[in-house]
């Protein structure tokens, strides 16, 4: 009995072992990133290279916003991710609807229309649409950071399904009631799909906030940078400062390291959303 | 009536099909509030753009992208005896066989251990999920620093284990594991996520039932949560080869396709192409090769899902 517990307990130590040396390894690279934000110059280029927090230089976040405008680049993010955030919200909404509730012929159609979006990879429509930014002055504009992305087929999907499962006696009864539409889709069935919408929101900006080709081609002014242009700009910039490039790293990450903890499942669930849907 | 309707049809029936067609008109009408802005950014920012990149992939044009003359398949014909585009084909293939397995395999990994019925578990499958919150230009970074010739923790690491310095990035036969690495950290994360959720959706009874049948944990891992667990596992496979293909920012950020071409993955060299060398017609022929790819890739993996839809 005692031999059959000390066997136990030897091998729960076993597999939190296990645990935390897959977690350090995980995490080692932003922990090595955090403690080098901190390090004074000296340490920095020490050898061998420090890998416990020896220094506390907060003020090598203060050098980093002096050395590169960081918090115009978290701004223009912001305003990038929330439009194409707001505007995926309020049109997969409204498409989700329509395939959700309404009648029409070709509505299999239309379906496909919108399934096919998601077949086309982004690099294969890339240079008209880089072209067709440039030809209409939408470079260097947030119009032109956000427009392409502004409408979601995985979004509608993703809300239609939940309004599927919304009692379709609801919609009829309020229907004969005299409710318009529009007055159900906003009243009932949108703040009914709260959950479904969360996790869109939250999965929207994630990506607008960490893309990285489009913001690289039509932005060319300092000022119109998004976070993850400007923070390779400030790395070729400052080639040895490792500790305030970290720190600039360390910042532009910020948002969404909060979005993770305080939206973890929302996140979760809209990144997984397309693998669990068969 | 019955009669009446089946003797003298004509009229009726045109009235009929009259009032049915003013009816779609007014279904559509009301619905095209609903579906017009979505179907109109579709169309201005993938439909015409794909159309005109199979347009543009056919003629020759200015360095500013204005289409001047039709040449055929001209681009095509370059595309397939040029050593650079080859190349970076090979690369790109290079690079999906380097990330995918590593990311099947570690994720296969964590979810085991994050599937564990332990205390404080979720502490640790937060821990395994972080990497979902970094982008892939700060993680090229974090890991350009680790990668360091001097004051890197890597080249540190490999002197402790007694292998020496290795030039990470600026020698051609490491630069695109070093590449691949930072993206094996990436998707692990997303990874784990999703075995982790297709190994909770696995009843427990099942673990039960092989557990009085005496079966140990590596049996019912090997007999019961892999099967079981294999179509979330097919779909990362879908995924992160897709992704895979798709690669710019992490070698970008980190090599810009050097040191001679060895990280030239085929989407930046398609950057390369119109971006730099103002080659829009060349540069569109690559983007549609590799749109053709992706699209047999999604096909695939469309398939296999309905199948999976039929099973249960």
């Amino acid at each position: 009995m005692s031999k059959h517990r000390t066997k136990d307990i030897i091998g729960k130590i076993v597999l939190y072992l296990l645990l935390t040396i897959a977690a350090v390894i995980i995490v080692f690279p932003l922990y090595t990133g955090f403690v080098t934000s901190l390090l004074s110059a000296q340490n920095l280029d020490t050898y061998p290279p420090k890998l416990l927090p020896v220094d506390f230089q907060w003020e090598n976040y203060a050098a980093a916003l002096k050395m590169a405008p960081l918090l115009r680049f978290v701004f223009n993010s912001f305003v990038q991710s929330s439009s194409v955030m707001i505007s995926q919200l309020i049109l997969a909404s409204l498409a989700a609807f329509a395939f959700a509730f309404l009648e029409f012929r070709g509505k299999q159609f239309v379906f496909l229309v919108f399934l096919s979006t998601m077949m086309i990879p982004w690099e294969a429509t890339i240079i008209p649409n880089y072209l067709f930014v440039q030809r209409i002055g939408w470079d260097d504009t947030y119009l032109g950071l956000a427009a392409p992305f502004m409408a979601t087929a995985f979004g509608t999907f993703l809300i239609r399904q939940f309004f599927l499962s919304l009692p379709r006696d609801l919609y009829d009864a309020a229907i004969i009631d005299g409710c318009s539409n529009l007055r159900y889709l906003i009243t009932i069935a949108v703040p009914l799909a709260r959950p479904a919408l969360g996790t869109l929101a939250v999965y929207s900006f994630l990506q607008s906030y960490n893309q990285y080709l489009w913001p690289l081609l039509i932005t060319n002014s300092t000022n119109m940078r998004t976070v993850q242009i400007g923070i390779r700009m400030l790395q070729e910039f400052e080639r040895e400062a490792w500790n305030e490039v970290m720190a600039g790293v360390i910042i532009v990450m910020i948002p969404t390291l909060l979005l993770f903890v305080f939206a973890n499942r929302q996140l979760i669930r809209g990144l997984t959303a397309g693998a669990l849907k068969g | 009536m019955a009669v009446l309707t089946r003797e003298a049809p004509a009229g009726v029936s045109a009235e009929r099909n009259a009032r049915q067609r003013r009816k779609e008109v007014k279904q559509w009408l009301a619905v095209l509030p609903y579906l017009g802005p979505s179907l109109f950014l579709f169309a201005i920012f993938v439909f015409v753009p794909l159309i005109r990149t199979v347009v543009m992939s056919t003629y020759a044009t200015t360095p500013i992208g204005e289409m001047t003359k039709f040449v055929g398949t001209k681009w095509f014909a370059r595309l397939a005896s040029s050593n650079v585009y080859l190349n970076s084909l090979k690369v790109t293939v290079r690079f999906v066989l380097y990330t995918v397995p590593g990311v099947l395999a570690l994720s296969l990994l964590l979810a085991t251990l994050g599937n564990l019925r332990l205390r404080g578990i979720s502490f640790f499958r937060t821990a395994f999920a972080i990497t979902l919150a970094v982008s892939g230009a700060t993680a090229a970074l974090i890991f350009m620093f680790l990668y360091h010739p001097v004051i890197g923790t890597f080249n540190h690491l490999m002197e402790l284990i007694g292998v020496g310095r290795v030039p990470w990035l600026t020698d051609a036969r490491y630069a695109l594991v070093s590449v691949a690495i930072p993206r094996i950290w990436l998707q692990t994360g997303f990874a784990t996520v999703v075995l982790l959720a297709g190994m909770q959706g696995i009843s427990d009874e099942l673990y039960e039932a092989a557990r009085i049948d005496g079966a140990g944990f590596w049996q019912c891992w090997k007999n019961i949560t892999l099967p079981l667990v294999s179509p979330s596992l097919f779909f990362l496979l879908v995924v992160v080869t897709l992704n895979a293909f798709q690669t710019f920012t992490e070698v970008n950020v980190l090599t810009s396709g050097g040191p001679i071409d060895s990280t030239q993955v085929v989407v930046h060299e398609i950057y390369r192409s119109f971006y730099f060398n103002g080659q829009y017609g060349l540069a569109s022929a690559q983007a549609l090769i590799l749109f053709v790819i992706i699209l047999g890739l999604t096909i695939l993996q469309f398939g296999v899902v309905e199948k999976r839809v039929h099973y249960t």
